[in-house]
């Protein structure tokens, strides 16, 4: 079973723009989830969606620490990657509404979102697959010697599929600028980790690739972000790849934003985690250490929902795809 | 236009694929070539030879074993503008690479709302005749071929393996270039300029009336051969190679048989769900009214590629019994 890590490490370092800029991340992912959840719960939105709440601290804090020009691939769980990484609210309801004016032209939903421009490569729906493809973004880096890094998240679950061991052993011989960051909430689907394998540490494995292993508490930013710019300054400096495990949870299902259908969780379990949720940290860190005001975290919130609002609205009133076109970009032509 | 006609010059299959390589890796820094021993090795059939030593280990590279991770760096450098040449080896590894073939490189384009393209190219061997046996032989171009989004090229002569390499590097899309381990070292004319061949063009190998025949890859010699003894008994065979079997030039294949009203279609894949399938079906939907009898196929049968020589001598189609099946068809009334 999965427990909560370490409290937070009080000597992490913290400037007013960084605790506000964490902040206005993981609100922007955590409200975009919630609400995006309720609209597909009440049947306004189709699909299903594979909820991030509770994780936010590690797209977050991996985010703030690249630049629009370096490069993520993502997951089934992706939303958070590609709002951590600047991704908009409109384009972002609207492929969620299957929309024209959405990322994807309503092409690829919940588990495709994609933004080239924010160097968002993409979410992916198989598990692990996206991590091979942070190689190639990682060997474009080093081809071209253009000082870029390309981060690939993934889940505890991902770590034993074949696709990930493949990747880990290659950007290690490579020396290539890549930075594997585990998401290990403590299951794969609706499997618990010790179901699923013998380690507790998953950054375990990287020793036996050559690579740095780092384990980070997953609900604080500011350690997430500071494991990351370790990261990136290595990869940078052409010493390769290294692994990070985010410690972290997720509050909803595997799926949908209902609570459990079975008791695959203990609520104890649920409610411990959620004592140390990552908004809940930064905002104390904030007005513990004097960094920024309750008042101005309550105005993030605000800005926030009146955005939200704003990207339902232009979704919905964005026109449909036209079956027409239903062949277009099969191929580039 | 560059044909096989405006030359004398000869090179085997594999030197004229090579050639293709060696020139539009020099035309475009961009192009670069990974794989299993294609470096220092040169790739086990010598596609590769002399590369390393015209290009460097930076364009030029040798990989783990591990062929998920050979396609997704490439689909992942290819999102980024690279163009990639991954070698697979022998086309039974597909397998191994299935989901970054067919789950990421193939969709990209169309779930991303056209916003990546993956100009990819993936080089392999193909085809039985080797006493290779059933994990080393197959032939499973229609597998890639139902995919939306792939392009699959099958040269069947040493002019073709150049211009369909160069096409496929040059093409904006994931393509895989199947080359037939038989045919290596079958000379050809080959121009020593650079040129492409499009996918999607048929090439008319033989002009005749009385019967067309499709073949696929190394079925192109063989049914060759089967003309040249049936036009001694009066037989005028016309041959149609579809060159790329995704995209297929129905357009050619049906003049032909419109022209001939008698087709049969050869592949050294098994029957079943073969792309003998899908062009029988695209004849009769185009031509039905035309056709003096049923669309035949000779392809292998259902089961594994053998190893006993016997066996797999069974196992292939060859000119004797293409001019067997001709025969038979043209008894029908």
């Amino acid at each position: 079973m999965a427990t909560p890590t370490e409290a937070l490490d009080e000597v992490t370092p913290a400037t007013r723009e960084l605790v506000l800029d964490l902040h206005r991340r993981m609100v922007r992912i955590r409200r975009f989830e919630e609400r995006a959840g309720k609209l597909v719960e009440s049947g306004d939105m189709p699909g299903f969606l594979h909820l991030y709440v509770g994780q936010e601290a590690v797209a977050a804090g991996v985010c703030s620490a690249l630049t629009d020009a370096d490069q993520i691939t993502s997951t089934h769980r992706g939303h958070g990657h590609a709002i951590a990484k600047g991704a908009e609210f409109r384009p972002m309801f609207a492929e969620l509404y299957g929309k024209t004016t959405g990322y994807c032209k309503g092409r690829g939903g919940s588990m495709h979102i994609v933004d080239m421009n924010r160097g968002m490569l993409g979410a992916n729906a198989i598990v692990g697959g996206g991590i091979p493809i942070a190689l190639g973004a990682g060997f474009a880096s080093q081809y071209r010697n253009d000082g870029t890094v390309a981060v690939t998240f993934f889940g505890d679950g991902a770590t034993n599929i074949g696709a990930f061991h493949e990747s880990a052993n290659f950007a290690a011989v490579w020396d290539l600028p890549v930075i594997f960051v585990c998401e290990n909430n403590g299951y794969a689907e609706f499997t618990s980790q010790a179901n699923h394998m013998r380690l507790t540490d998953i950054a375990e494995r990287a020793a036996s690739y050559g690579m740095p292993g780092v384990i980070v508490d997953g609900m604080d930013a500011l350690a997430v972000r500071e494991a990351t710019i370790e990261a990136v300054d290595r990869a940078k400096r052409g010493e390769g790849p290294t692994f990070i495990e985010a410690k972290t949870y997720r509050y909803f299902d595997h799926q949908g934003i209902k609570g459990m259908r079975i008791p695959y969780r203990d609520p104890a379990e649920v409610e411990a985690w959620r004592t140390r949720d990552a908004i809940a940290l930064i905002e104390a860190i904030g007005t513990e250490r004097g960094l920024a005001t309750a008042e101005e975290f309550a105005a993030i919130w605000a800005q926030t929902e009146a955005e939200i609002e704003d990207g339902i609205e232009f979704a919905r009133n964005s026109p449909d795809p036209d079956p027409a076109d239903i062949l277009d970009d099969v191929y580039t032509v | 236009m560059t044909t096989p006609e405006t030359t004398t010059r000869e090179l085997t299959y594999v030197k004229a694929f090579n050639e293709g390589m060696h020139q539009v890796m020099a035309e475009d820094p961009d192009v670069f070539l990974i794989g299993e021993d294609v470096a220092g090795y040169g790739g086990v059939f010598h596609m590769f030879d002399g590369l390393l030593t015209e290009f460097g280990d930076r364009r030029v590279k040798d990989t783990p074993i591990a062929e998920q991770a050979i396609i997704g760096l490439g689909v992942g450098a290819a999102a980024r503008g690279l163009r990639p040449v991954c070698d697979l080896m022998f086309m039974d590894f597909v397998g191994v690479a299935m989901d970054q073939i067919f789950n990421q490189a193939a969709k990209m384009k169309y779930m991303f709302g056209g916003n990546v393209s993956v100009p990819l190219t993936i080089t392999t061997a193909g085809g039985a005749g080797m006493s290779a046996a059933a994990q080393h032989s197959q032939s499973l171009e229609a597998w890639l071929a139902h995919v939306p989004g792939l392009k699959v090229a099958m040269p069947a002569s040493a002019y073709d393996a150049k211009g369909l390499i160069v096409g496929a590097i040059r093409d904006d899309n994931p393509t895989i270039v199947v080359l037939n381990k038989r045919m290596l070292g079958v000379k050809g004319h080959v121009p020593e300029e650079l040129y492409a061949i499009p996918f999607g063009v048929a090439n008319v190998v033989r002009e005749g009336t009385d019967v067309t025949i499709v073949a696929i890859g190394r079925m192109v010699p063989e049914a060759s051969k089967a003309a040249k003894k049936l036009e001694d008994s009066g037989i005028s065979v016309e041959i149609i190679d579809p060159r790329t079997v995704q995209p297929l030039d129905t357009a050619t294949i049906v003049d032909s048989v419109k022209k001939t009203n008698r087709v049969l279609i050869v592949h050294e894949a098994v029957e079943f769900g073969g792309i003998g399938a899908e062009i029988s079906s695209q004849i009769q939907e185009a031509a039905f009214d035309y056709l003096d009898a049923p669309v035949a196929r000779l392809a292998a049968p259902f089961a594994p590629v053998p190893y006993a020589p016997i066996l797999e001598n069974a196992y292939v189609p060859d000119a004797p019994r293409i001019e067997a099946a001709v025969r038979r068809l043209l008894e029908r009334r």
